[in-house]
């Protein structure tokens, strides 16, 4: 029985429907309600049966048997397999109640074992999985595959597309099914007649053909003369084909889309293949299908594109081949690991397995049962998604560390080392002499952790420095990853063998020295070239070991904190960012929240040790209430007194003694960071974000605003510029962006900086600094290119400039200390505008698309923008110029009079 | 005084065209243009290139990031048209035309064969009086011989002369290595005017970045020189019209273009520096000189110094270059 009105909930109607036969009943609810009698659907049918039965209006002659499960919970599978576990328990003795089903409870053991091979699904519904990559167009094609089948054929047809959580390089499968009868199998393919691997490198990570039935169909997209295929297959992938007897296809796909002039989109030519193999439309009639589709969905974008697609799909079928298989396996190599075998044992046992897509099946006890989660985990998967890396020449770079700064995925990384510590580096590993003044006798490395890579270029694009022969010869230049990948490896692992260099040391007001401190948020999923990931590792660069994030979910989060791995790491010393996503609309308060339990803790912690200065000592209780910890070597100093307090403190067991213990770490100075984006801050979490800036208290809030909510798909905000195209806003958007910034300096007691990164990086440095150092509540503003404004991301430190000289992004710091001083607090730090927005709109897609579309309400907006610049930058400019005395003493009121007559007197006088 | 000429079998006023500049994107300038007395204006060029790469970019950024992950199935919304290519040029010749009297010339410049002649098409249905063909290739690729590309350019005229109804300008560079018969070819594939000469972009060095930038420098009156010898040495040996773009800053220049020969004398940089205003005085300098010297009509001027026409036609060959550069060195002596 399946309910379809859950609420009102119908007694009547609910008895009326149950046969007079029934005798068990159970109940599967796909939630979780912790701490109830039952879940809800349960509890409304026992409600029900018995209100029926005690009334007499149940048709049943008997109360049933009831018992209730769960299923399906985040969205685990729900297959014909767990339904018949779910009757098979039925029918035992001792039926469990308030099982699961689905997952294996090896904990509280209330999960149903099921036979995973059972299957009730029709064999004339064809099965076809395809593995593609997000940006290859795989799960289009397929979902015009589904159109053209469900329209042109008299077959039914369902897909189910499933994706990782990664933004850059992010693997989907596709789960298509289609024939004769109508298909009701909500639940994914695991017995597919056809698998399909769009991209080459799959075939060594992921185990496709496992998947794929006896005398199934595999089809591979090769990147090679087919000749070479077959020894290009691990010997996994090579023994399985031939036990299935598959036929298997080839294609270079991407030399078909070569040469058709459509880079590296192979949708359509593997989406031909695809129809071609298995006959579900004669030929022609699909190719025709195929080329219906491609002019409905392409014919907007103009006539040269629907050719190039045309000529990718007459041109596929010539390059598709059958591969005759050997009788043997004769591969020399292996599936690769999902993590090195140096991962620590959970990498291995649970996150390795989410790696290969098998996580549904990690049993309950697998996971940490405190609700934290293992942090550094990103460096374990080597994603490998980059054909390209950068390669530097040490000969003529000038370590400035702008590469480092920049790098999305702290992928590129400097150090300075002793030339005692190279004795043992591997012959490739590349040094200099050290250009630093104080440091002229160190040695000075720059490597790049070349599985991490994904190719963004960003760092090449930043270099300043170019050949004096040759100019387009950098200090970095893109290589072909493959034939130095296991060199580089060893580089980089040499590399991260060789010790940090002193923090203290080093001056953080420099882009130079920065690229020295450790990064402690790395290798994380963000897309590509993410104009967003930069700030945040500088964050962790500069304060990462006594961080607290709180943050708002956006892109922020999923690649800050997705699972299967964690990008956020620990230093040496085991101190990392404690990090924690919250909503959209209470982050901010979520991590005021945090502020309000540090300083409770640490006030405690104080009030603990003056009560406990005779054990612990006066004068290191003296030294460390009045530590000023507002530089790294007197935060440093800080925990060494922190350390020495802990070890007075061992064997002291006093309840007193064992409180200060549980907040001792408190006494040094900690960090609290706000961060999202610009949907969370200037939308969804603006009320919150205005109620924790006017609290006063000490929070730092990094606003990564890409002017789109960019997770969700570039939906409008109101940081949405005029005249942009965005979700919600697709004729351009009327009104002009939110001046957030102005907003927060209007209290006059926060911190407000607005900056570009990549149009002045020590700009960002220094607001950085500042908001940290600021005892209150400090804005940061950061720009933040993004995919969704429609651009090669390679270009978006260009772009970042051109906001800036346009005035489309001006760039300044407000810091209320300034005003104390008697100065203006406000410090514009980009020159006057003089370059036409124009030359900055005409570069990105979400300006263009409407000057191709609508060119008249384009150009109004373009002025309307315009104007709007120069408005505000002359706005700035007189808020820049305002004088700011400090206030002169105002002399003492004189004692009001008590006397009536004094009081008249005084009437008098002042008349 | 007459002033009239014929272009193309355009029956024009004078002799004064604009020629095609991004002026021409505003139809207030095209008014502005007429109400100061050109006789006609060239449109600014529609780039089959830029149209194609405008698809293709928009369809890249749209497609690279159209179901990229499980929360994002596309980056930008769903419009009714995303790229208009061809249609807002279309538009704006009906629009040019709707709002002046002066006959509006499209300007094309294509890179596919089937490309040259729809968009020609096209543009003859928007109400085009004529079209100028901007072929502007620069051969790079040392592989490509010079009769190839001329062949090209021929083919090109051809293909487009045979699917078009109005007149047809070709817009060519000097750098033809027989710049005389290049023009007789295209004469007989079918152009009925030759623009010469198209100005061609000339990259320059930026020693702060190290970097290549582009630019094209509005032209100088000195560069009149090169377009009258030609014009001076076809006139009267080719069927086609000649026009002459490039260097024509004043009201003496569009007189010396006439007397070498052409039927039209195009204006842009002069307008570029001075406004759309400078039309006027232009005008004005010509016909004061044609009052002071007692001209009566521009016809009766044309080719009056065209190689056939001088007295000492070697002026226009190499023997007269040994000259100029004698004159030259007695000239820096005297100084």
């Amino acid at each position: 029985m399946k309910i379809r009105l859950f609420r009102p909930w119908s007694v009547e109607h609910f008895l009326a429907a149950l046969p007079v036969s029934v005798k068990q009943i159970v109940v599967l609810d796909r939630t979780k309600e912790p701490g109830a009698a039952g879940e809800p659907l349960y509890a409304d049918v026992l409600t029900a049966l018995t209100e029926g039965y005690l009334a007499g209006k149940s048709p049943l002659p008997a109360l049933p048997m009831v018992t209730g499960g769960r299923y399906g919970l985040s969205s685990k599978e729900f297959t014909p397999a767990m339904v018949k576990a779910v009757f098979d328990e039925l029918a035992k003795p001792n039926a469990k109640n308030s099982f699961t089903v689905g997952i294996q409870d090896d904990v509280t053991f209330t999960s149903l074992d099921y036979d995973p091979k059972f299957s009730t699904e029709d064999d004339h519904t064809h099965r076809a999985l395809f593995f593609g990559l997000g940006a290859d167009g795989t799960v289009g094609a397929n979902k015009n595959s589904i159109k053209i089948i469900g329209e042109d054929t008299d077959f039914y047809a369902q897909g189910y597309f499933v994706y990782d959580s990664k933004k850059s390089g992010a693997m989907t499968t596709s789960h298509l099914r289609f024939g004769p009868k109508p298909i009701r199998s909500s639940y994914l393919i695991s017995d597919a007649h056809f698998v399909a691997c769009h991209q080459f490198p799959f075939v060594e990570k992921i185990d496709m053909i496992s998947s794929l039935r006896q005398g199934g169909t595999f089809l591979l997209n090769a990147p090679m003369p087919k000749e070479q295929v077959w020894d290009n297959l691990p010997i996994e992938v090579q023994r399985q084909l031939i036990e299935k007897q598959a036929k298997v296809y080839v294609i270079d796909a991407y030399g078909v889309a070569r040469e058709a002039g459509m880079g590296v989109r192979i949708n359509t030519i593997m989406q031909t293949c695809f129809f071609a193999i298995s006959g579900v439309l004669p030929k022609d009639e699909a190719i025709a299908a195929i080329k219906k589709a491609i002019e409905k969905t392409y014919g907007k974008r103009g006539r040269i594109v629907v050719e190039k697609n045309f000529e990718a799909v007459d041109t596929a079928l010539a390059h598709l081949n059958l591969l005759e298989l050997p009788a043997e396996a004769t591969s020399t190599f292996s599936m690769r690991r999902s993590v090195p075998l140096a991962a620590p044992d959970f990498v291995q046992d649970v996150t390795a397995r989410m790696i290969e897509g098998k996580g549904d099946l990690l049993p309950v006890s697998a996971f940490p049962d405190d609700g934290s989660y293992p942090t550094g985990t990103a460096q374990w998967e080597k994603r490998n998604i980059s054909l390209e890396i950068p390669v530097w020449d040490e000969s003529i770079c000038i370590q400035c560390g702008k590469c480092v700064l920049v790098c999305p995925h702290a992928v590129i990384r400097g150090k300075l080392i002793h030339p005692s510590l190279l004795e043992n580096a591997p012959p490739a590993f590349k040094t200099a002499d050290a250009k630093w003044k104080d440091y002229k006798d160190l040695k000075y490395s720059l490597q790049v952790a070349p599985e991490d890579c994904t190719g963004c270029t960003l760092c090449v694009e930043v270099c300043p420095v170019k050949s004096k022969t040759e100019v387009k010869h950098k200090a970095l230049n893109m290589a072909p990853q493959p034939p130095i990948r296991e060199q580089e490896n060893r580089n980089w692992d040499y590399f991260l063998s060789l010790p940090e260099f002193d923090r203290n040391k080093l001056n953080p007001k420099l882009v130079k020295d920065i690229q020295i401190l450790q990064p402690l948020f790395e290798f994380s999923g963000a897309c590509t070239g993410c104009g967003e990931t930069p700030y945040v590792k500088l964050l962790t660069q500069l304060f990462g070991d006594r961080a607290l994030i709180a943050n708002a979910t956006g892109c922020s989060s999923i690649y800050g904190g997705n699972l299967p791995t964690t990008p956020y790491t620990t230093n040496a010393a085991g101190r990392g960012p404690t990090w924690s996503n919250s909503l959209f609309e209470d982050n901010a308060e979520f991590g005021l929240g945090m502020r309000l339990a540090i300083d409770k803790q640490h006030q405690y912690a104080k009030e603990l040790l003056e009560r406990l200065k005779d054990l612990i000592g006066e004068e290191l209780v003296a030294d460390t209430l009045a530590a000023p910890q507002s530089t790294e070597a007197e935060i440093q100093a800080q925990r060494v007194r922190v350390e020495q307090i802990r070890e007075r403190l061992t064997g002291a067991n006093s309840p007193l003694a064992r409180d200060l213990k549980a907040v001792i770490e408190h006494l040094v100075k900690k960090s609290v960071w706000i961060l999202g984006g610009d949907g969370w801050a200037y939308d969804i979490g603006y009320g919150g974000l205005d109620h924790v800036i006017a609290s006063g208290r000490n929070v730092n809030i990094l606003v990564m605003d890409t002017e789109v909510y960019s997770n969700t798909g570039g939906q409008c905000s109101k940081a949405t510029p005029r005249g942009a195209v965005a979700k919600f806003a697709a004729g351009g958007k009327p009104t002009g962006k939110k001046d957030l910034g102005l907003m927060a300096m209007d209290y006059g007691t926060v911190y407000v900086a607005q900056i570009a990164m990549g149009a002045n990086d020590s700009q960002t440095v220094k607001a950085f600094l500042e908001a940290e150092a600021y005892d209150g509540p400090s804005v940061i503003i950061a720009y933040s290119h993004c995919i969704a404004h429609g651009y090669d991301m390679s270009h978006g430190l260009d772009q970042q400039k051109l906001a800036v000289e346009t005035g489309y992004w001006p760039m300044y710091r407000y810091n209320p200390m300034l005003a104390e001083d008697g100065k203006n607090p406000l410090q514009l730090d980009s020159r006057d505008p003089k370059t036409p927005l124009r030359q900055f709109t005409q570069n990105e897609t979400r300006f263009t698309m409407l000057m191709r579309s609508n060119p008249e309400a384009a150009e109004a907006f373009l002025k309307g923008a315009q104007k709007d610049i120069e408005d505000r930058w002359k706005l700035y400019k007189h808020l820049a110029s305002m004088e700011y005395g400090v206030p002169a003493e105002e002399p003492p009121p004189e004692p009001t009079p008590s006397n009536p007559a004094e009081v008249a007197a005084r009437k008098n006088e002042v008349q | 005084m007459n002033t009239e000429t014929t272009y193309m079998g355009l029956a024009l006023k004078n002799p004064l065209v604009a020629s095609a500049s991004p002026l021409s994107r505003e139809i207030d300038h095209i008014r502005h243009m007429e109400d100061e007395g050109a006789s006609a204006v060239v449109l600014y060029s529609l780039f089959e290139e830029q149209i194609n790469a405008e698809s293709q970019s928009l369809d890249y950024f749209l497609s690279s990031t159209e179901d990229f992950h499980a929360e994002a199935g596309s980056y930008f919304p769903e419009m009714v048209a995303y790229n208009r290519g061809p249609e807002g040029y279309l538009e704006h010749i009906a629009a040019a035309k709707a709002a002046v009297n002066i006959p509006v010339i499209a300007s094309l410049n294509g890179i596919s064969p089937g490309g040259w002649v729809r968009y020609a098409r096209l543009m003859q249905e928007a109400g085009a009086d004529a079209l100028e063909l901007n072929i502007f290739l620069i051969p790079t690729d040392l592989n490509h011989s010079s009769e190839s590309i001329e062949s090209n350019y021929i083919e090109i005229v051809r293909e487009v002369k045979r699917n078009l109804r109005i007149p047809l300008a070709v817009k060519l560079g000097p750098y033809f290595s027989s710049m005389g018969n290049m023009a007789r070819r295209l004469d007989e594939a079918g152009a009925d005017a030759l623009v010469l000469f198209n100005r061609f972009y000339q990259p320059d060095f930026d020693l702060e970045a190290l970097e290549v930038v582009p630019s094209l420098n509005l032209s100088s009156p000195e560069e009149l020189r090169l377009r009258l010898h030609w014009t001076a040495i076809l006139y009267g040996r080719i069927r086609a019209d000649i026009a002459i773009t490039g260097g024509v800053h004043s009201g003496y220049d569009v007189l010396k273009s006439m007397m070498a020969g052409a039927s039209v004398a195009c204006v842009t940089s002069a307008l570029l520096w001075h406004g759309i205003g400078q039309i006027q005085k232009i005008l004005k300098e010509m016909t004061d000189w044609m009052t002071e010297r007692e001209y009566e009509s521009v016809t009766e001027m044309r080719g009056s110094m065209s190689q056939r026409s001088v007295a000492d036609p070697g002026a226009f060959v190499r023997a007269n270059y040994m000259k100029v550069l004698q004159s030259y060195t007695l000239r820096s002596r005297v100084g």
